[in-house]
């Protein structure tokens, strides 16, 4: 007997294997802090550093690599070596770190090959080999290194050997500075290394102080000296290696004539673009030579100190044309993308990365528009206050939503994305997955999921139903003529909320039907459906009253929003036809739609309701609030004291104290020190003070019992076991669930006769945790399936003969129940045992990986200790637990979504959403691999078309022939050395 | 077990003295002691003797220790007549203005017979007044558990939440608790009791102090566990909670009493050494517990009987009706409204006097009685031969048992 469980056991255990793995698999949006900004032409690929140490690789869409350094220090650069595969990142901390992309089983890596800190001489102090400017010189093999001390450090890569004697020391630099600069007692730190584009040897080395000197690689001399005066801070060598330009930071920029002269005296031209008053200084600046025309100069900064000083701006100028790029947010870096198979041709495309997103702007196209990004999308343009998925979206409605997508991206540049490195090898995704993320500014961006790109596809503004105090149209092109500087609003990360009322707390989408539902921070639940032509609507509020009378109470939170009452036009898309305001207007914390019965079932902490949207009207209300308990109805946390408060308040106490103090005797010392002792005393004690937490059981008079955690929809078998009927199911915070019957008038009197609804249980958990699900299982164990899923024959009906089960789920543990009698059937308790909570659960399918018919439902818990595990339906048996989020992390364990496929997302930043799959099926990870690119023809320095490469399409046949070849390659190898091994 | 209690009368063996006392007035007459009859029998007896047809009474008698112990159910109706040695006296009470309190020492006029003498050593030494409710209250706080499996500077305590107004009552923090390894002294954080609230049931059981250390939670170690972990894990075992903690005063440590293990036994052997009057010790330990203690900690009872379930009881209130309590398998027909008041019960259900046996175990107060409870334990056990079928159907019903 017992061997025979065993047997069983590992059966069970065999089967887990081909149904549950956990892997993080990619990262969508725009990564957190970042800091640094490398291109390589040769590659096409572009690398992003950040603050955290993390270095991110971006070409094509979909090819994706991502490496992080075991320091925890910012990237502060990263620059790919010419013509190579590899690239140099320097970090705070004065590291530097080689990584390289190599092959592996036909795709490609991104690995960390080496690592290196410059060693000055022994008793020099930090600062001289502290490293501010960094130079990967085109032969690919050495780098140069301008520090703080002034020196110049020359390393040959890979490896990271000093080659000490050809290293620019700044004594050797100094002896030849004419007497007469001024500034050549202290030329300071190494601010820029430029090489000349047409002669390799020499290199441009300029300090801060303003002094910049040609070096000449080989014969280890100084060849001229440009002895600018303005503290430098940045250079440009022009394409034929005639000019040097320099920007300074008084926000002027020099062009300087290279040759001819050991000491040019005057600039050839010096230029404050924005000048007259003081201007902030110019960071950087590039000059481009286009084929027939003036060149393109583009810097960032410049910008009047005074009136500007806050822009965020990078000014393109070409012959007349001048325009100012006005960033929300810091600039960080930027380069221009250039045509040509050499990538030495006209200006394709500006790349900027600023702080919280990245904007291409195509220099091509008239007008420069914005080239719309397909990966590094900034999620957090407002910030993210829901998510929900949909798998397996149904293609028509997704051509609608596209469709109705595409009008909203008219004003983005036809062409195509110019960040084109590496090939994506991952086979397309199997189905149509949406993401739809709710926002503070009340609109709803729905993402295309499938793949590894998380890219936008329509964006639905919910705010032009309400009144609101911001005209929509006031903040974008607002530039009028002839204003100077020629500003021009670009990007679309807008973290101001005109008014936070509008933000979006829950969503639910019927993919089947294309009827949506969302619901705001204000008590307003909208109900959308896709239509593809614009119209003018009438959104008419529809008022529930969720108090039911209770008295006693006052509302002390937010106002409700006011509804437009004029009609409103709305663009193609989703537009709202139906509006319920809940009353008192407290946040919505429960939604669900049912497309089928035409319902939608809402729940604030106050109770919850019923809407026909067919009819436009209420069914029913129920009040679930506690008449005692004062802080769900006075409005949003207002009684709760944070901690933080407290501290606040303390610290002003002590502040005030001494204000007071230093008011009636200034100079009294002992009396300001009395206050120090006191304020450390304070801080001490408060140290000290140990965490407590309070044991006690859950009680009713809690506070927000009553606010309504899920809603969810079944038909089931309610009033006995021989009729089943819709029913409503809702779960509180104070561990009951009410379950009403619903009774629908027959398919063609739908619109005449009224819904009703009659309550049929309430179950009041012993152990009064917060319900965050309930589900209903069919007579074979299965959880129903959507609404309308059957009807489209994308699901197996469920088993009405057999007897039903609902599923609750609590915080603490998960019960299974009978129907329609309710008696406990089968449990597992989660809290009981290891001490953690239930923050998110979701039903899911799980697909095994071995048979291709064989899959199992589940339930997919993400727990409060940041635990994902998988647990069986209907038994209700623990089958895996994977850690996946800090348990720290309390705002991405709040944002994770479940998928219906086993997979989830969550927040890791408030721009980036981690991807995760418990499944072994289902996975969406990048596979990509990118080819170490041909050292240019030595002789071709001048960027002339190559005349061996005639299309674009014979380039691509090359590059998959390629492909193909390394890829077969791989096999031959991998069998050969199994054979030798063998 | 010990039996010395149950003296046999030599004297009289069919006729039991009765002495009844209803407010001033006496009533005296005689019962057949080989046929006590039932308990409600009795008591319309006495509503009849003392012409008080419509008073509810509280009927109590003085033992052989001189405690006024009380009489509201078969067992102990029959207990007291077994006990009567020669005269049976009654203390009648109404229970709208019950004065009498229960428990040991409780009556005025001491029995300090040379029986008694003997048998509680102790009795004159300490004389902890402790004040009990009327009887329909009586209900379990606490216990002391395992005592014979766990290390004697552990302490599992028991504390029974359910049906209870009082709060649990205590905070908990994190600290550092210092251990012994073969490496040497070792420093590791550790939870810690930092507070019991006045007249929560913490405070007021006397077995959990501040700077307490909680090694397990229902038997589960807290080793590596958050305070938040251990918090809610508490909580969501509130019910029913089980807590082993080292005590930071050892001094008042339960020693083992000599050799037996499990039953009374271990109850009354150690109750003489424990200073905390307020502990009552139970012998029936094995009826509790957590429902899902893995089976690897060692528990002096079978894991599968565990599902004790207190917290199963979910309350279902269908359509038109009123609130009841959900059965843990349909399969079970137990009245389920003994669940909610099981003492209710006691006097009108004759069912399954196991149960009530062990009820009235569980309302004996205090340490000094155990002696008498054990006996009572073993009559009860004694008494009903088939009660051990009855008996587990309501272990895994789980609600009579603990109460």
């Amino acid at each position: 007997m017992k061997r025979f469980r065993r047997h069983g056991h590992d059966q069970r255990d065999r089967v887990k294997q081909e149904l549950f793995q956990f892997n993080k698999t990619v990262e969508h949006g725009f990564p957190h802090q970042p800091s640094a900004l490398g291109y390589s032409p040769s590659l096409q690929l572009l690398a992003i550093g950040t603050r955290s140490g993390a270095i991110k690789l971006y070409g094509a869409p979909g090819v994706e690599f991502m490496g992080l350094h075991d320091e925890n220090a910012a990237v502060t650069q990263v620059h790919f070596m010419p013509h190579q595969a590899e690239l140099v990142t320097l970090l705070d901390d004065n590291s530097l770190h080689m990584w390289s992309l190599k092959g592996h089983n036909g795709l490609s890596e991104l690995l960390e090959i080496g690592r290196f800190t410059l060693t000055g001489p022994p008793g020099a102090p930090p600062h001289v080999t502290r490293v501010t400017a960094v130079l990967a010189h085109s032969s690919g093999e050495l780098l140069l290194l301008g520090t703080e001390g002034g020196h110049v450090f020359i390393v040959e890569v890979p490896g990271f050997r000093e080659l000490e004697e050809r290293n620019i020391s700044l004594d050797q630099v100094a002896s030849s500075v004419p007497d007469d600069y001024i500034g050549r007692r202290n030329l300071e730190h190494v601010e820029a290394l430029q090489e000349n584009p047409s002669r390799r040897n020499q290199v441009v080395i300029g300090y801060g102080r303003g002094l910049m000197v040609i070096w000449d690689l080989e014969k280890q001399c100084a060849l001229q000296h440009i002895p600018a005066t303005q503290q430098l801070e940045s250079m440009w060598w022009t394409e034929d290696g005639s000019y040097i330009l320099s920007s300074h930071s008084d926000g002027s920029y020099c062009r300087w004539m290279v040759g001819g002269d050991d000491v040019c005296e005057d600039e050839e031209k010096s230029d404050i673009p924005y000048g007259h008053f003081p201007c902030k200084a110019i960071s950087k600046i590039i000059q481009l030579p286009t084929a027939k025309g003036p060149p393109f100069l583009l810097f960032s900064g410049g910008m009047p100190r005074a009136s500007y000083g806050d822009r965020h701006c990078i000014t393109v100028i070409q012959s007349k044309t001048q325009v100012a790029l006005d960033f929300t947010s810091r600039i960080i870096d930027f380069f221009v993308i250039r045509d040509g198979a050499q990538h030495t041709g006209d200006p394709s495309a500006l790349v900027v990365l600023v702080e919280e997103e990245l904007v291409v702007i195509d220099l091509q196209s008239e007008g420069w528009p914005v080239i719309q990004t397909p990966y590094l999308v900034p999620l957090h343009s407002s910030a993210i206050t829901c998510s929900h998925h949909v798998s397996a979206i149904p293609l028509k409605l997704w051509e609608r939503i596209i469709a109705a997508g595409a009008l909203q991206t008219t004003h983005y540049s036809k062409k195509p994305w110019p960040v084109t490195g590496g090939q994506n090898l991952a086979p397309d995704p199997p189905q149509r997955d949406l993401l739809l993320t709710g926002h503070e500014d009340g609109t709803v961006w729905f993402w295309d999921a499938s793949g590894v790109c998380l890219s936008p596809m329509y964006k639905l503004s919910t705010a032009a139903v309400f009144h609101t105090d911001a005209d929509p149209n006031d903040n974008m092109n607002q530039s009028t003529e002839g204003e100077w500087p020629p500003f021009r609003k670009v990007g679309c990360f807008d973290p101001y909320s005109d008014d936070p009322r509008l933000g979006i707390q829950k969503i639910h989408l019927c993919k089947y039907s294309g009827y949506l539902t969302v619901a705001g921070t204000a008590g307003q639940i909208l109900v959308l459906e896709l239509n593809d032509e614009a119209a003018e609507q009438t959104v008419e509020a529809k008022v529930v009253d969720l108090l039911q009378g209770q008295e006693g109470f006052r509302w002390k939170g937010h106002t409700q929003l006011d509804v437009r009452e004029e009609p409103v036009t709305f663009p193609p898309g989703f537009q709202p036809f139906s509006l319920v305001q809940c009353q008192p207007p407290a946040v919505v914390t429960a939604l669900t739609l049912h497309s089928e019965w035409k319902l939608v079932a809402f729940g604030t902490s106050h109770g919850f309701g019923l809407f026909d949207y067919q009819q436009k009207n209420n069914v029913f209300v129920k009040c679930t609030l506690n008449p005692s308990d004062q802080l769900a109805m006075e409005g949003p946390l207002s009684r709760v004291k944070s901690i933080k408060k407290s501290l606040r308040q303390s610290f002003r106490r002590i502040r005030r104290s001494r204000v007071s103090l230093r008011k009636h005797h200034v100079n009294n010392a002992a009396k300001l020190q009395e206050a120090n002792a006191r304020l450390e005393a304070e801080l001490a004690e408060m140290e000290l003070a140990p965490v407590q937490r309070k044991i006690e059981a859950r009680s009713s008079d809690d506070s927000f019992t009553g606010l309504v955690r899920t809603l969810y929809f079944a038909d089931t078998f309610l009033a006995d076991s021989s009729h089943h009927s819709p029913s409503l199911w809702a779960g509180t915070n104070g561990g009951s669930v009410f379950a009403y019957m619903l009774r629908l008038p027959a398919a063609e009197r739908r619109a005449d006769e009224a819904v009703s609804a009659q309550p049929a249980k309430e179950i009041q958990l012993m152990h009064r945790a917060p319900v965050v699900g309930v589900v209903v299982l069919d007579g074979h164990g299965a959880p129903l399936p959507e609404p309308l899923e059957v009807a489209h024959d994308l699901a197996r009906s469920p088993d009405m003969q057999g007897s039903h089960h609902v599923l609750v789920i609590s915080e603490e543990q998960f019960k299974v129940f009978t129907l329609p009698k309710v008696s406990a059937k089968m449990k597992l308790k989660l809290t009981a045992v290891d001490g953690s909570r239930v923050r998110r659960v979701g039903v899911a399918w799980f697909g095994s990986n071995r048979t291709e018919d064989y899959g199992e439902s589940g339930l997919l818990v993400l727990t409060n200790q940041g635990d994902v595990h998988a647990v069986s339906l209907p038994h209700v048996k623990m089958q895996v637990q994977y850690p996946c989020i800090r348990r720290e992390d309390v705002s991405g364990i709040a944002s994770c979504v479940f998928t219906k496929h086993g997979q989830g997302f969550y927040l890791i930043s408030p721009s980036e959403f981690e991807r995760f799959s418990l499944s072994t099926r289902c996975l969406v990870e990048p596979r990509c691999l990118v080819e170490e690119p041909r050292p240019p023809a030595a002789s071709n320095h001048h960027g002339a078309p190559s005349a061996h490469r005639n299309t674009q399409d014979a380039e691509d046949a090359d590059v998959l022939q390629e492909i193909q070849k390394s890829l077969e390659g791989e096999h031959t190898s991998f069998l050969e050395n199994n054979v030798k091994t063998a | 077990m010990n039996k010395n209690h149950q003296v046999p009368s030599s004297r009289s063996p069919n006729a039991v003295e009765v002495k009844s006392k209803f407010g001033a007035e006496f009533r005296r007459f005689s019962l057949d002691r080989s046929k006590p009859g039932r308990f409600d029998e009795f008591y319309s007896l006495l509503q009849h003797v003392h012409h008080i047809p419509n008073v509810e009474l509280v009927v109590g008698y003085a033992d052989v220790h001189g405690d006024l112990l009380p009489i509201n159910n078969d067992d102990n109706y029959h207990k007291a007549i077994s006990s009567a040695n020669p005269i049976l006296r009654l203390f009648l009470q109404s229970i709208e203005e019950a004065v009498y309190t229960f428990g040991k020492d409780s009556l005025t006029r001491k029995k300090n017979t040379g029986l008694s003498a003997v048998l509680r050593p102790d009795a004159n030494k300490k004389k902890v007044h402790v004040i009990i409710g009327p009887p329909r209250d009586f209900r379990p706080v606490s216990s002391i558990i395992d005592v014979d499996i766990l290390p004697e500077t552990h302490r599992r305590v028991r504390l029974y939440k359910h049906g209870q107004e009082k709060p649990l009552g205590f905070y908990i923090r994190d600290g550092s608790s210092v251990r012994v390894t073969p490496m040497g002294l070792e420093k590791i954080p550790g939870i810690f009791i930092s507070r019991l609230v006045p007249g929560g049931l913490a405070q007021s059981t006397g077995l959990l102090a501040v700077n307490d250390e909680v090694l397990e939670v229902n038997g589960i170690e807290v080793t590596g566990k958050s305070l938040d972990q251990v918090t809610d894990m508490m909580i969501a075992n509130s019910h029913n909670l089980i807590i082993t903690v080292k005590p930071a005063n050892q001094w008042n440590n339960v020693v083992r009493g000599g050799g037996e293990l499990g039953g009374g036994g271990t109850a009354s052997g150690s109750s003489g050494r424990s200073s905390d009057s307020g502990a009552s010790f139970y012998g029936y330990s094995s009826h509790g517990a957590a429902a899902s203690m893995p089976s690897h900690i060692i528990q002096n009872f079978p894991v599968g009987e565990l599902d004790s379930d207190e917290d199963d009881e979910d309350l279902v209130i269908e359509a038109g009706g009123e609130a009841e309590p959900i059965r843990s398998a349909p399969n079970y027909s137990t009245a389920s409204l003994s669940r909610y008041e099981p003492h209710l019960n006691l006097r009108t259900t004759t069912k399954s006097p196991s149960a009530f046996s062990i009820s009235a175990n569980g309302t004996m107060p205090a340490s000094g009685s155990s002696g008498s409870l054990s006996n009572i334990n073993a009559n009860s056990t004694s008494l009903s031969p088939d009660g051990a079928k009855e008996r587990q159907s309501l272990e895994e019903d789980g609600t009579v048992i603990t109460l």
